[in-house]
């Protein structure tokens, strides 16, 4: 493909978003009204995500591969010469990877709200709001000026406020509340670092930046370690980085699924991909001086993650399955950091690779969550582990009988059980699926961090990584233990309860998939009625659903058989980001 | 007898035609109103705009030109009235202001709140001297200006009548100014005294060299008493006192007029006197304004933050407080300016920002005035669920907080702060940068939280407030509507091509 067609592509991919938002306010012209307003706008939210998607694949398919280190479809525009901002547009091999991800992972929040809709005032709004959310994460990925990158950064907050602010769960807004508030407070800082940069190199310009850190020559090493700590403190708020993550749990339970599988998905790589594509290259001997607390930082949050989720896992600790995702998504990340922390080309590798992994993965869960919450009313740990046939009266008893299985996902949902399986074992890590790799190759990182970066220090953030991965294994086999298989066998005098409910249901009996008998016969034997609603009917896997969540499934799976495809994207990218631009 | 030829010296009246076309149009209504009968009093208000509309196309021949007009014999160069850039740009700001508070004007003058003849000429005489100001360039016509500019605006405060909070607002704001009045022409008159003239450039030239050491003393008091009352309208700190009650005993438009009109004439007085008044003094005026410059963000932000949101009158209270928040960034170019070798850069941040912020403030006071016509006591909780009443109205009104608090979509208000960074930056004023960067924050949060009420759902008394408000509902008057519209249509405007107005941040402003 020629170049102005590139450019064109990429444009569009940052203005297309945008452009529909504002046309999602309007009324449906005549013939597009479908069946009803509602509807039409839900369609129209899906036809211009699709296109969006579309027209990034069609980047990816032109973009020149053989030289994924070349910034490729740029587009220079002057703006504000008052400022010396200009609109500088671009991709290279890593921020196409995320450039792909934000717009399928947009492309299928819309398809699934279009089956979906979250319970909360006009969908108008809601089709607006997710399509500015997605101009604005793709235009931090793909603008080459620091002030843009701002800007852009910014302009996903309002979005995702309002989304889980009116559209989301129990405590939203609180939640909301600290949300913006945090993000915001790093990012002001973040606005200081930045601004720093541009007055003391005389450009925003992160290309040019890059390779010779601007026409005023290079940063001196006060201004690279000012710089570094006042951006790093906005994308650690962001990523998040550990202490700093304590927005992330609330906004990831409150908010509506749409919401949780985006932030999770798209907007925390909004915080990595601005270390790797600002911190590592443009303030260089900051960085190096910064990446140990970085590296321990990260490591802690990987422990931490774990920790807090091997907590809310435990019976009767009240956990709630979507703030455990979040918390994983606090350790996740911390792979990442830790990834970049190392300053190595085989960590930012590996910080990229899980950056996407994470994102197919956790996006994959945060559906899976919403779904499990829409159909059994509830993400409650406990809730969902013990049969929903027993009411909270009969609670005593329940926490003492082990919970029949035949409330257990396998059983009432089979399909449904095995793609959340699914999902738990993919983020845990196991080699052949995506998590494997990003990990891993932070982790080997760590093990020879760059030139004059402390090895012992980072041999120990290795090995408490890898401690992570055993605890990470730990609270997610847990996960799929209670919620899939159904509960825990561990009462002696239970077990016999146990062994005839498992022997009355979880056998091959037709009715198991449906539910109906496994609800009666799941309370029956404890003397309680069966007053639940909610136990016979938890439809397996809708077609709808199929849709959304298979790309997923279908690419972790190859990105972990393949990782060879993304690798090679990023790779000579790292290379030239790490060496100076030269 | 030698003076006799200079007495009839040619004027420029082209150049002088913004602030002279504004005060014809303040007696034109003035005369008017005594014979208009009462049920034609709305057409004063017409008359006063239309008015304003003139001066501010009046400006347009003077684009690009550099006129002058009063200027000594023999010395061409030494005039008293300006028409360069910088007086053009701070006109414009003052009569579009002005413009926009006479629109928000027309529907309180009509509902008998206020007297419509005093009112318009008041109105009219305060913008014909806030005109005046920025073209000024000797101290005893800035004198004069800023007395313009303010007398009329002691009697606008005090307009309700019979209204204690009025009155007491009045007086508040009348004794605090002229006592600053009263400090800075004892600074004029030492300036006078060590220098022998009044022409700011002369007083430049003699202030380098002063032919007696002895006099430094006291060209250095003359200059910081000055500047106390440029202070005073700007609302800078220690000076500060008046605002939070004067604005809300103030008819609403008059309050909008004060934070942008009034804060224009403030610094751009202080614009004038320490840029082209006393350049070689930038020692003491460069780091006073600095200090200044930082207490007063700081003592408005702190205290906006403090307002309670359920308090009477807490909307136009934080408002209040914001603009004297405001108010400091205004001066932090000024400061700088003290430290660099080309001032001009810096000004220019200045402008930029006060153009930015009349607009957006000035729309924020509008849709102040649209709430405020079904809920007088105009709480911030009171605006709870508005989008869901006047869902327009909600959005205008969260665009012009966002751009008071610098964040997107208000794009403009982000870049205005970031080149009064920059210029604070430059100049090497790091500290005021940092110090700046936390009040932004501390902005952040009230303007935020005020912009998710507008959000918010109506819960309480939801019901009979439906039932209420559907009469109401269309009941937008015109000319507030015309005032957010142009307002919104410029920030939006101006956040889409910032350079519009940031160029004066890069170009040759004095």
């Amino acid at each position: 493909m020629n170049h102005t067609a590139m450019q064109l592509l990429l444009a569009g991919i940052v203005v297309l978003p945008l452009v529909g938002a504002l046309a999602a306010l309007l009324p449906a012209p005549p013939g597009l009204r479908g069946k009803n307003p509602d509807q039409a706008v839900l369609r129209h939210g899906v036809t211009v995500t699709g296109a969006v998607l579309a027209a990034a694949i069609a980047l990816a398919v032109g973009f020149d591969h053989a030289r994924p280190a070349r910034m490729q479809a740029t587009t220079d525009l002057s703006w504000i010469p008052a400022l010396d901002i200009r609109i500088h547009l671009g991709v290279d091999g890593i921020s196409l990877p995320l450039v792909v991800l934000t717009a399928l992972l947009t492309f299928l929040c819309a398809l699934y709200s279009y089956f979906h809709l979250p319970a909360g005032p006009s969908p108008k709004a809601f089709v607006a709001l997710l399509l500015t959310l997605e101009a604005g994460t793709l235009a931090t990925f793909a603008v080459l000026d620091l002030m843009l990158f701002f800007l852009a950064f910014e302009m996903v907050l309002i979005p995702m406020y309002f989304l889980i602010a009116r559209w989301g769960g129990a405590r939203r807004q609180a939640a909301a509340w600290k949300f913006i508030l945090y993000t915001l407070l790093g990012s002001v800082v973040m606005l200081l670092g930045l601004l720093l940069i541009g007055v003391k190199s005389g450009t925003f310009d992160m290309v040019a930046l890059a390779t010779d850190n601007g026409p005023k020559a290079q940063l001196s090493h006060t201004v690279q370690l000012l710089a570094v700590l006042a951006i790093g403190i906005g994308l650690a708020v962001k990523s998040p980085m550990w202490p700093l993550h304590s927005w992330l749990p609330d906004a990831h339970t409150a908010a509506p699924t749409v919401g949780s599988v985006l932030l999770a998905g798209v907007l925390l790589k909004m915080g990595t991909y601005g270390f790797v594509r600002i911190a590592l290259p443009i303030t260089p001997e900051g960085m190096h001086t910064f990446a140990p607390y970085l590296a321990a930082l990260a490591a802690v949050g990987i422990i931490y993650g774990s920790l807090a989720c091997l907590a809310l896992v435990r019976k009767g600790a009240g956990g709630d399955l979507k703030r455990l995702i979040a918390y994983s998504s606090v350790g996740h990340m911390g792979f990442v950091l830790l990834g970049i922390a190392t300053m190595t080309p085989t960590g930012v590798n590996g910080a990229l690779f899980a950056n996407i992994a994470h994102g197919l993965i956790t996006g994959l869960l945060f559906f899976l969550v919403g779904a499990l919450k829409d159909r059994t009313g509830s993400t409650d740990l406990d809730t969902l582990a013990r049969s929903a046939g027993i009411r909270p009266a009969a609670s005593g008893a329940a926490a003492l009988l082990p919970a029949p299985s035949g409330a257990a996902l396998y059983a009432r949902a089979p399909r449904f059980g095995g793609l959340l399986a699914f999902g738990a074992v993919a983020s845990l890590g196991i080699p052949g699926l995506a998590g494997f790799w990003g990990e891993m190759l932070a982790m080997f990182g760590a093990f020879r961090p760059a030139a004059g970066l402390s090895r012992p220090a980072f041999l120990t953030f290795m090995v408490m990584a890898g401690l992570g991965t055993l605890l990470t294994a730990a609270y997610l086999l847990l996960v799929v233990r209670r919620v899939c298989m159904g509960g825990t066998v561990d009462l002696a005098g239970a077990a016999v309860h146990g062994a005839t409910h498992s022997a009355g249901t979880s056998g091959d009996d037709p009715a198991g998939g449906t539910g109906g008998a496994s609800g009666t016969s799941g309370a029956a034997p404890n003397g309680t009625p069966a007053p639940s609603p909610a136990l016979p009917d938890l439809p397996d896997l809708a077609r709808y659903e199929y849709a959304a969540w298979s790309p997923l499934a279908a690419l972790t799976v190859l990105a972990g058989l393949w990782p060879a495809a993304l690798l090679g994207l990023t790779d000579p990218a790292v290379q030239q980001l790490l060496g100076g631009g030269k | 007898m030698s003076s006799v030829p200079t007495l009839v010296q040619s004027v420029d009246w082209i150049a002088l035609a913004p602030p002279t076309l504004t005060a014809v149009f303040a007696l034109v209504v003035l005369v008017a109103d005594l014979f208009l009968p009462a049920a034609r009093k709305p057409l004063l208000g017409l008359l006063a705009t239309a008015g304003l509309v003139l001066a501010a196309l009046s400006l347009l021949p003077l684009l690009g030109g550099r006129s002058r007009t009063f200027c000594l014999p023999g010395h061409p160069a030494v005039c008293s009235y300006v028409a360069d850039s910088f007086t053009l740009v701070i006109q414009f700001l003052v009569l579009a202001g002005a413009l926009l508070t006479a629109l928000l004007s027309l529907e309180s003058v009509k509902d008998g709140e206020l007297p419509a003849g005093e009112y318009w000429f008041l109105l009219l005489s305060s913008a014909a001297g806030a005109a005046l100001l920025p073209a000024s360039r000797d101290l005893a016509t800035l004198v004069i200006a800023l007395e313009v500019a303010s007398l009329p605006a002691f009697a606008l405060v005090g307009l309700r009548r019979g209204d204690r909070l009025s009155s007491e607002a009045a007086l508040k704001f009348f004794l605090s100014s002229v006592a600053a009045t009263a400090v800075m022409l004892l600074g004029v008159s030492f300036l006078y005294a060590a220098t022998g003239s009044l022409h700011l450039s002369r007083v430049a030239h003699a202030l380098t060299a002063l032919p007696d050491p002895r006099l430094a003393t006291l060209a250095s008091a003359g200059v910081a008493l000055t500047l106390v009352g440029f202070a005073f309208k700007t609302a800078a700190a220690p000076f500060h006192f008046w605002v939070p009650d004067t604005y809300v005993g103030a008819p609403l438009p008059i309050a909008g007029y004060l934070s942008v009109v009034g804060k224009a004439v403030g610094f751009s007085g202080l614009i004038l006197v320490t840029v082209e008044g006393f350049p070689s003094y930038s020692g003491v005026w460069g780091p006073a304004l600095a200090v200044l410059a930082a207490l007063t963000m700081t003592v408005g932000n702190v205290a906006a933050l403090r307002q309670d949101p359920r308090r009477a009158h807490s909307a136009v209270r934080l408002l209040a407080w914001s603009s004297v928040g405001q108010a400091g960034y205004l001066l932090v170019p000024i400061a700088a300016a003290g430290y660099v070798h080309d001032p001009a850069h810096a000004i220019g941040s200045t402008v930029a920002y006060a153009l930015m912020y009349a607009a957006v403030n000035l729309g924020a006071f509008a849709v102040a005035a649209v709430v405020a016509r079904t809920r007088p006591a105009n709480r911030i909780t009171d605006y709870r669920g508005l989008y869901h009443r006047r869902p327009l109205v909600a959005l205008a009104l969260g665009f012009f907080l966002l751009c008071l608090a610098g964040l997107p979509p208000g794009i403009i208000g982000l870049f205005a702060k970031v080149t009064v960074f920059s210029a604070a930056v430059d100049a090497g004023l790091a500290w005021l940068a940092v110090v700046m960067a936390v009040n932004v924050v501390i902005a952040l949060y009230y303007y935020l939280q005020w912009t998710t009420v507008l959000f918010r759902g109506a819960e309480e008394s939801a019901p009979e407030e439906g039932s209420a408000q559907a009469p109401h509902r269309a009941a937008v008057p015109a000319p507030l509507a015309t005032a957010i519209a142009l307002a919104a249509v410029l920030g939006i405007a101006l956040s889409g091509a910032p350079q519009l107005v940031l160029r004066f941040a890069s170009g040759a402003l004095l």
